[in-house]
């Protein structure tokens, strides 16, 4: 793709890189660019009198601007030119755009689909609360030791070994008391997803609100943002999070979960702030607050849409870290505790059994390291595709 | 740049006068310590929870009690005064348990951050300066991979797997040929992604990295290097004449007659005088190495600026740097040359899995520091995969960013050699961003200190921590704490004096 073609998206981009040659797009990353820009291109290299998008300079320059901005402020390209190439330009909102590069990043979306994968096994499989699951065996369930508990899992299929592939009654194994470890791995699954997920839901709106109030207002909620900062800058977050967890585990995993989110919050919050800081300066709330806008209007219509991105990429990787927080601390003994189980626990219970009975320890750290792996895609997806330059970039 | 270090000291402070405060109360508050009475039989109950509430103070209020904490710590802060964190449960003084076990944990932490650091920016750059390799393809996806694997998994898998087949594996040392033609082909694959250049000079780098690789392993193999691994004068020499070439090709440019000149002279020197001292090198102690070390460096500078001519400045800098790397080579030898006594003292299970150091080993210098760093490989190899990762990740988007700029492109356009682009303006910007992620990582290392602590069975700070936690007693816990907390602000300083170091407009405001 060449540098001219994109409006409204980056200016800063797009200046830097206006007199490269044409850039190849990361393989990995997937290549995210658009119809829109490969007609664009077509039409410059087959010798249209293209002329490079004037920048935009108005205040929605920002990638992350989903909802408000007036998009498209001038065409790219002579629409006469393109008519006569029999060429048709659809206009895409920037949300629009986001989801096309989301969509087309190929990691995210095996990520994606591998997460979904596992959530809904996690949650159908051994049935959650009130509801029944389809595996027919549960996690209290205890019964006889067969073969010293050994995986029943075949998955040679049968040109190797003759006997094809098949589940057996206890694909991931039994424990010590006999009791089923697929049960018992996709119990502890499902306490680490509900963990991660209310750690990311509390740590995001925290820190969200937090920032934006302080990078808004500044004064003394900015002042203490700053302070609390501090403290956590001299602090590792294991050891606030160790003393925290120690305290509200015994209350249950949501207890447990939420006192996590709390703690989790100061780095978003800093980012929002720095967002903020600069966004408030812009042209565009100036115009708001001329108009008559409140405080309260200009952050949650004007401002917020435009840190939507940070938001949304900062709470995806909340929630890998969060999963690895959680499970290191169960590990130690200081996060959730016996008779409920986490997957953390199980590594912990069975690390001894590492040689005799590998099962019992691979199949729960597998579990985490497929959540954290694809969480952690994800996220690099959607920071793909709200911040499309950061790919971009040559040596 | 004085006065902001002093007032980030004041600040610091005051920081962490609210942050024990917090935590103080938090652990006061998370349980009750005498509940492992409450099942007690013994007719001296009473006795024992008298015993516990005298020892741990808790017949005062909360806020009273942290205040004599608080008096106790202070003390320590005035010379010759007799340091008091309090008691356990159990009568010991807090202030005895943390001197033994702070040497391992904050060993640990520092060589796990060191080695993270230097091979994460290494090999950071190598990816920023192939972006789009092979080789930049596999370090993403590794720092992913490492990014989502739990500490304490890595260390369980190192444990029961590395450490124990490799021990197997040293019995009888011999690499078969699947193994040493994979080891081959890996070991081409990445220097021919490293290196780069056209089509022709890939397929030959490749070629002879391949057959060099092969070469050698199969020479260590056939020699049962591996049971009784040592440089050797040859091997010696020839790595200390590398680093020789190397530092002058990073920091001039082996173009420069004078200044290769110096650092080969140097590293000559410094082999010679390794033989000289040998009767001084059997046995020394640690300050006897850090006195030869700092006598080399002097010795190097000196030689550099003798023979540098007209960039003896230069000159002076690139030998003083061998003389540190020929010293490092030395040291290694010797160490190596430590295995197989050190094998047979330890009945030949030479990576360690459990403590922190043998118990009572007895030995030379060269085997009580075999001991430490066997014993400290595997927890430091789990700590540093994750920190690794994001230092490479970091380094490699800055290092992209920096060489988009447009004074990297000036000074590819007024003819500066690559080498002068990349180490002089690009690699010293990149820097500076680096240096903020070393505060925030320095804190991620020690909460990993207290996971691989636990694999690994060391009876370090992060067991005092945990086991403090688990059974209320804030005492061991706040000990842990303080020591960390300044720790972080010591780290902190550094960082903003390299931030000094690094770029010239702190300096100025």
């Amino acid at each position: 793709m060449t540098a001219p073609e994109r409006p409204a998206s980056e200016p800063a981009a797009d200046q830097r890189v206006t007199n490269e040659q044409p850039l190849e797009a990361p393989s990995m990353a997937g290549p995210s660019h658009d119809d829109q820009v490969t007609v664009a291109t077509d039409a410059a290299t087959s010798g249209a009198t293209s002329r490079p998008a004037p920048v935009s300079e108005d205040g929605h320059g920002s990638i992350a601007d989903t909802t408000t901005s007036p998009m498209r402020p001038e065409a790219p390209l002579p629409p006469d030119d393109l008519q006569a190439q029999g060429l048709t330009i659809t206009a895409r909102t920037s949300g629009q755009l986001v989801r096309r590069r989301f969509f087309r990043h190929r990691a995210a979306m095996i990520s994606l689909a591998i997460l979904i994968g596992v959530t809904v096994v996690a949650f159908t499989s051994i049935g959650f609360g009130p509801f029944p699951g389809w595996w027919g065996q549960d996690y209290e369930h205890t019964g006889p030791v067969i073969n010293r508990g050994a995986m029943t899992l075949d998955i040679l299929p049968s040109f190797i070994d003759g006997d094809g592939f098949s589940w057996g009654p206890h694909p991931f194994g039994q424990d010590d008391t006999g009791i089923d470890y697929f049960a018992l791995t996709m119990r502890g699954t499902q306490e680490s997803l509900i963990i991660a997920f209310v750690v990311g839901i509390v740590s995001t709106v925290l820190g969200t609100v937090i920032g934006a109030l302080a990078g808004f207002f500044r004064g003394w909620v900015e002042g203490v943002l700053m302070r609390i900062t501090d403290l956590f800058l001299t602090v590792p977050l294991l050891v606030t999070a160790a003393v925290v967890a120690n305290k509200f585990a015994s209350q249950g995993i949501l207890f447990l979960a939420m006192a996590l989110g709390v703690l989790i919050w100061v780095q978003l919050a800093r980012l929002v702030r720095g967002e903020f800081l600069s966004l408030r300066e812009k042209e565009y709330v100036e115009a708001a607050r001329a108009l008559g806008a409140g405080g309260m209007r200009i952050i949650w219509r004007h401002l917020l849409p435009n840190v939507v991105g940070t938001v949304i990429v900062n709470a995806t990787l909340t929630i890998s870290a969060a999963i690895l927080l959680e499970t290191a601390l169960s590990f130690v003994g200081l996060g959730v505790r016996p008779p409920d189980t986490s997957l953390g626990l199980l590594v912990s219970q069975y690390q001894s059994a590492s040689q005799t009975r590998p099962w019992l320890f691979w199949w729960p750290g597998l579990c985490i390291v497929a959540i954290a792996l694809t969480v952690n895609f994800i996220g690099d997806g959607l920071r793909d595709a709200f911040d499309p330059k950061q790919t971009r970039v040559r040596a | 740049m004085v006065v902001f270090v002093v007032r980030r000291l004041i600040i610091s402070f005051f920081v962490l006068l609210v942050a024990t405060f917090l935590v103080y109360v938090l652990v006061v508050l998370s349980g009750d310590p005498l509940g492992y009475l409450a099942t007690d039989q013994s007719p001296n109950k009473a006795q024992k929870i008298a015993l516990v509430i005298e020892r741990l103070h808790l017949y005062e209020p909360i806020p009273q009690r942290y205040l004599g904490w608080l008096g106790g710590v202070a003390s320590c802060a005035i010379p010759g005064g007799k340091c008091d964190l309090g008691l356990t449960k159990d009568g010991q003084q807090v202030s005895d348990l943390l001197t033994a076990a702070m040497g391992s944990t904050l060993r640990l932490v520092v060589a796990a951050t060191v080695l993270a650091i230097v091979i994460g920016v290494t090999v950071g750059i190598i990816s920023a300066l192939r972006q789009y390799s092979g080789f930049d393809y596999t370090i993403t996806f590794a720092a992913f991979l490492f990014f989502s694997l739990p500490l304490f998994w890595v260390a369980v898998l190192l444990k029961q797997y590395v450490a124990i087949e490799f021990n197997n594996w040293l019995a009888d040392p011999k690499i078969g040929l699947p193994t040493l033609l994979v080891l081959s082909v890996l070991s081409a694959l990445t220097w021919r992604a490293v290196l780069g250049g056209d089509r022709r000079r890939k397929w030959i780098v490749t070629g002879v990295a391949f057959v060099v690789t092969a070469v050698i392993l199969y020479s260590l193999s056939v020699s049962s290097w591996f049971a009784r691994p040592a440089l050797g004068p040859v091997l010696l020499t020839l790595f200390s004449l590398g680093s020789a070439f190397a530092v002058t090709q990073l920091t001039a440019g082996v173009a420069r007659r004078n200044i290769l000149y110096a650092t080969l002279g140097t590293a000559i020197v410094g082999v010679v005088s390794s033989f000289v001292l040998k009767p001084v090198l059997d046995d020394p102690s640690w300050g006897t190495i850090f006195l030869l070390l700092l006598v080399g460096v002097l010795i190097g500078a000196g030689i550099g600026y003798a023979a540098g001519g007209l960039d003896r400045g230069q000159a002076a800098r690139a030998s003083a740097v061998t003389a540190g790397l020929t010293g490092f080579w030395i040291f290694v030898d010797h160490t190596l040359n430590a295995v197989p006594a050190y094998s047979d003292a330890v009945g030949g299970r030479i990576i360690a899995t459990i403590g922190s150091n043998t118990p009572d080993f007895q030995g030379t210098f060269w085997m009580r520091f075999l001991d430490l760093c066997t014993h400290l490989l595997l927890p430091t190899l789990a700590i540093m995969l994750i920190s690794f990762a994001t230092y490479s990740r970091y380094t490699r988007a800055t290092m992209l960013e920096t060489l988009n700029q447009d004074y990297v492109r000036t000074a590819r356009a007024k003819g500066l050699t690559e080498r002068t682009v990349v180490m002089r303006h690009a690699f010293r910007n990149a820097l500076i961003p680096v240096t903020t992620l070393m505060t925030y990582d320095f804190g991620y290392v020690i909460g990993g200190a207290v996971i691989t602590e636990t694999v690994f069975g060391w009876q370090g700070m992060g067991r005092l921590f945990v086991n403090g936690l688990l059974s209320f007693e804030p005492n061991p816990v706040m000990a842990f704490f303080i020591v960390v907390a300044v720790s972080i602000v010591v780290f902190n300083l550094i960082a903003d004096i390299l931030y000094a170091y690094l770029d010239p407009r702190i300096r100025v405001s």
